[in-house]
């Protein structure tokens, strides 16, 4: 039978007809819309029960109380601790994008060995017997031949019951080579032992102070505890507080301060005995404390009346006088006045002189150890080991003093000079012949990192204990991986500045993810395996052990609360702060004189060849330490710092007209240390004559999306050794930038 | 030589001839009659299709891992359905039992069902979760709290999830193959007509209930209204 036209179309009609009839069309169309708003491959949280854990952030220096909050066994959102001296209740963007970094693609899972060539990221996963034995065999050998000191052991901090572990695992062995991260930290602990006689960790009472003066330390950039001090630095927007920010560029601390004064780079210290000179001059300054608690003021008063007239320092600063003398007269009218230094972040240590000069300042107006002022904590000593058993090996090897310099004639009063060892590599000076990294990250953190890639290159044998494949990571030859801040129990001792003597209690939130060890474990289960004294020295079954015994009747509350403070704590009155020879503040002292005096720092290179400077800045949407940025903080950035992989460099529009570079242009900028493609932003809060770039990008390690965007600055850079305390007080470059 | 147009005509005289030829009837009759016929059979197909056939091949049936009897259970417990199927501290439903509840009576074996020991050996020994098909399962973007239905609402459980609690056998669960839910958000009759409350849980049935018990029209928890009382 043939079907005509008209008869197929009447059978479409029918069937239309009786489609209609039957669910089917809106069945089908209710279905299509639920299944497009539920696309099978959109990540659909699983449901569980909500639960909190309490913990410590320890993935910067800042150490801030945490609240993860937990469904099941999965951490979903990490929130600060309520309650919690410092960040109370607030937190960085770091640390609310950790868990990124928890359950991210860059943590190592499991114990690696090299296979292809150092730095090429061939790696076999083997197991940790195998692991600890190789460790062991290579530690053995070092001390068979009787080289234990140049075991070398590089940490990110020095406190804690962690780091004292490996440091007591180091003495044991032989090896006085223990080093942790360098920043402003160092210095300011050495221009408090100088001239207050204490080892004692530098804190600020920055809330109660009425006059903050800041020698470009980011107070909302990320200086010490970041949330603190912006919490604080809110506090006193409220009280009607003067933030006086001296900076060269405009940061945005600068921006948020009452007071922003441009000053020539590297010139703040004689800024700073500028501002001596007329509190001085115009006898502003404490008297009763000058009088009755200082020692060598006289000098002191002679050199800065002689040396640093506002005149003279304005040649050098660039600051008109007008401007220094009513800042010395505001900072000393004021009743809580706090001079703080260590540039943005404080990462680089920075000149002693400059830290002496600004700490003089709280000295003349006497706010040392008082409400609003500079506090001088004593370091904590909750850790109460026995004496670590030595054998003759051992005896021998720490007798031999550090590799790099520090507690040596030229700097007798130094503890860690990091800095110092890339150039004693390379010119044979340091041997070292394993070297153990935990939580610090030199290849991309050091200044001039492709000399320090390749002083690492020299080292025999590279252990890393990271919990993820960062830069330094990259050019071990065995990793140890570590649990993450999130997966372990650790002290951290009160954060940085902080004015109150407090332990915070790193635990874990959730059950390790991958295939790791707590490091406190590795190090005690290397020591067992070593034998002998250095397993009596590190007799602990295992770390957990170890902190519960060592924190004794503090764990309870501790585990409960999450922090312990020191309740009884009082801060020693001026009678009985100071442990110098005179039992007073000294302005000077035979130490303080053998230094050279307040020259400003040199930088490298000339200035016909590179007429710019290049300053490094500090910013909170980019972690510039030995952690890379999770990839929700590398959406934060503006597209003026990066866009795509490009990093920008910022420059003053004048500059940048005088060179022929439009916003946006690609440009090539050369240091005496290396030399990059950027693109150029114009900004008009850079003097002219100077850029800047941020630290913390130009990553070659971690994750896809953080990893080869924008330039690392620190490969720019050189170190600039201090002649005072041998640190690294480099606070910029020469440059030039020339089209690309 | 002719043109193809020519060709075309002559193969249509032909045609027509042997048409008439053939079939000596009316055409005017013949086109009315086929085009009813095959109005009816175009209509009737569909019927067929949209009521028999589209039912069939929209879902599948998909095995649960092994039976589960609520009757059982019921008796055994105290609380009833909260026994099991329980508030949290913090007001939120625990939902279906974790393996871990199921294991504080479960340690052992109970009884000697073929179904207790499937239980007993693929989870309870291998600490495996018990991969339910859930038949009450909503999207995603659908905000339910049961906190605000059973313990301030004072709804029993019975008017959305019917008699479950009392069924010696699980129903069996059919899977939309598009939205990938189970058969009973839709309901089991595929024309949407409901008998019980609980034979569908669609927008509309939440919105109704909501309408006839004059339900305040604002989230509890997110105090905000319309669209938002639920979906967020």
């Amino acid at each position: 039978m043939k079907i005509a036209r008209r008869s197929f179309l009447s059978f479409l009609i029918g069937g239309a007809a009786g489609t209609a009839l039957t669910p089917l069309p809106w069945k089908l169309t209710d279905d299509l819309s639920i299944w497009s708003q539920n696309w099978p491959w959109t990540p659909v949280p699983p449901k569980g029960a909500a639960n909190q854990v309490n913990s410590v952030c320890s993935l910067c220096p800042g150490g801030c109380g945490i609240t993860v909050r937990k469904i099941d066994e999965r951490a979903v959102k990490i929130e600060g601790m309520d309650g919690y001296p410092g960040n109370d209740g607030s937190l960085c963007t770091l640390c609310l994008a950790g868990l990124q970094l928890l359950y991210g693609p860059s943590r190592v899972q499991a114990p690696m060995k090299r296979v292809g060539k150092r730095g090429e990221g061939r790696w076999q996963k083997i197991s940790w017997e195998q692991a600890l034995e190789e460790v062991t065999a290579k530690l053995s050998d070092l001390r068979a031949a009787d080289a234990p000191e140049t075991l070398v052991a590089l940490l990110g901090s020095d406190r804690g019951t962690v780091p004292q572990l490996f440091n007591r695992f180091l003495t044991a062995y032989g090896s006085p080579n223990f080093f942790r991260t360098p920043s402003i930290q160092d210095t300011y602990e050495l221009a408090l032992f100088l001239m207050h006689g204490t080892r004692s960790m530098a804190s600020f009472d920055i809330e109660n102070s009425d006059f903050v003066l800041s020698f470009g330390s980011g107070m909302i950039d990320g200086w010490g505890s970041s949330v603190r001090m912006f919490k604080a630095k809110s506090k006193l927007r409220d009280a009607n507080a003067t933030v006086c920010q001296i900076e060269t560029r405009l940061s945005n601390t600068a921006a948020k301060s009452d007071k922003w004064v441009s000053i020539n780079p590297g010139t703040e210290a004689a800024l700073a005995l500028g501002l001596a000179h007329v509190i001085i001059k115009e006898a502003r300054y404490n008297q009763d404390f000058i009088t009755n608690y200082t020692n060598g003021f006289n000098k002191f008063q002679q050199l800065v009346l002689e040396q640093y007239s506002p005149s003279n320092v304005t040649m050098v600063t660039g600051i008109d006088p007008e401007t220094i003398t009513s800042l010395a007269r505001s900072f000393a009218s004021a009743r809580h006045p706090l001079a703080i230094c260590g540039r943005g972040q404080g990462a680089t240590p920075g000149s002693l002189n400059e830290f002496i000069a600004v700490h003089a300042l709280n000295a003349l107006v006497g706010n040392i150890n008082q409400k609003g002022g500079i506090w001088a904590m004593p370091e904590p000593d909750y850790i109460e080991w026995p004496d670590v058993p030595m054998d003759a090996v051992a005896a021998n090897g720490m007798q031999k003093g550090r590799m790099d310099g520090a507690g040596s004639q030229n700097f007798p009063h130094s503890r860690y000079l990091l800095n110092r060892l890339p150039d004693m590599i390379h010119s044979g000076e340091a041997t070292i012949g394993a070297l153990m990294v935990i939580g610090s990250n030199p290849v991309h953190t050091l200044p001039d990192t492709p000399k320090v890639q390749t002083a690492l290159d020299k080292i025999p044998y590279i252990v890393s204990l990271s919990s993820f494949m960062d830069e330094t990571t990259q050019m071990a030859d065995i990793i140890l991986p570590n649990h993450t801040n999130f997966e372990r129990y650790q002290d951290v001792p009160a954060p940085e500045g902080l004015p109150q003597p407090i332990i915070g209690l790193s635990q874990p939130i959730v059950e390790p993810q991958f295939n790791t060890r707590h490091a406190g474990d590795i190090i005690i289960q290397l020591a067992q395996s070593l034998g002998g004294n250095v397993a009596e020295a590190l007799a602990w079954g295992d770390y957990e052990t170890c902190l519960q015994e060592t924190l004794g009747d503090k764990w309870d509350m501790l585990s409960e609360q999450g922090f312990w403070v020191d309740e009884s704590f009082n801060i020693g009155a001026w009678g009985e702060a100071f442990e110098t020879d005179s039992g007073k503040f000294e302005f000077t002292n035979a130490a303080i004189n053998r230094l050279p005096l307040f020259n400003p720092i040199n930088l490298d290179g000339s200035s016909s060849e590179y007429p710019l400077v290049l300053l490094p800045y500090d910013s909170m949407r980019i972690s510039a330490g030995h952690i890379g940025n999770p990839a929700f903080l590398m959406k934060t950035i503006e597209d003026t710092v990066l866009k795509g992989n490009s990093g920008f460099v910022e420059i003053n529009p004048q500059t940048a007209a005088s060179l022929g570079l439009a916003q946006g242009a690609k440009a090539i900028i050369s240091t005496p240390t290396g030399s990059a493609e950027v693109r150029v932003h114009h900004f008009d809060g850079i003097m002219p004559g100077v850029i800047a770039m941020p630290r913390g990008l130009g990553r070659t390690a971690f994750d896809k999306y953080v990893a080869h965007k924008g330039i690392n600055v620190n490969g720019l850079i050189g170190a600039v050794e201090d002649p005072a305390s041998g640190l690294d007080a480099a606070w910029g470059t020469r440059a030039s930038l020339t089209k690309a | 030589m002719s043109t193809s147009d020519d060709q075309s005509k002559e193969s249509q005289e032909v045609a027509a001839t042997e048409k008439t030829d053939l079939e000596p009837i009316e055409p005017g009759q013949s086109s009315v009659g086929h085009v009813v016929l095959f109005f009816i059979v175009g209509f009737v197909a569909s019927l067929v299709l949209g009521w028999v056939i589209f039912p069939k091949l929209l879902y599948s049936t998909k095995p649960q891992p092994f039976n589960y009897s609520h009757a059982i259970h019921n008796e055994l417990v105290d609380e009833g359905c909260e026994s099991c199927h329980y508030f949290r501290e913090d007001g939120s439903f625990s939902g279906i039992p974790s393996l871990e509840s199921c294991v504080e009576c479960h340690e052992e074996m109970q009884g000697d069902s073929e179904d207790e020991a499937i239980f007993m050996e693929e989870y309870v020994a291998k600490d495996r979760e018990i991969p339910w098909h859930v038949y009450s399962r909503q999207p995603d973007c659908v905000f339910f709290s049961h906190a605000a239905h059973v313990k301030m609402g004072k709804m029993d459980c019975v008017t959305c999830h019917g008699h479950i609690g009392e069924s010696d056998q699980l129903p069996t669960y059919k899977e939309n193959r598009i939205s990938t839910y189970s058969i009973d958000i839709w309901g089991r009759n595929i024309s949407g007509i409901k008998r019980n409350s609980w034979d569908r849980m669609k927008m509309n049935d939440c919105a109704n209930c909501h309408r006839e018990n004059g339900v305040n029209q604002r989230s509890v928890q997110t105090r905000k209204g319309g669209c938002f009382v639920c979906h967020n």
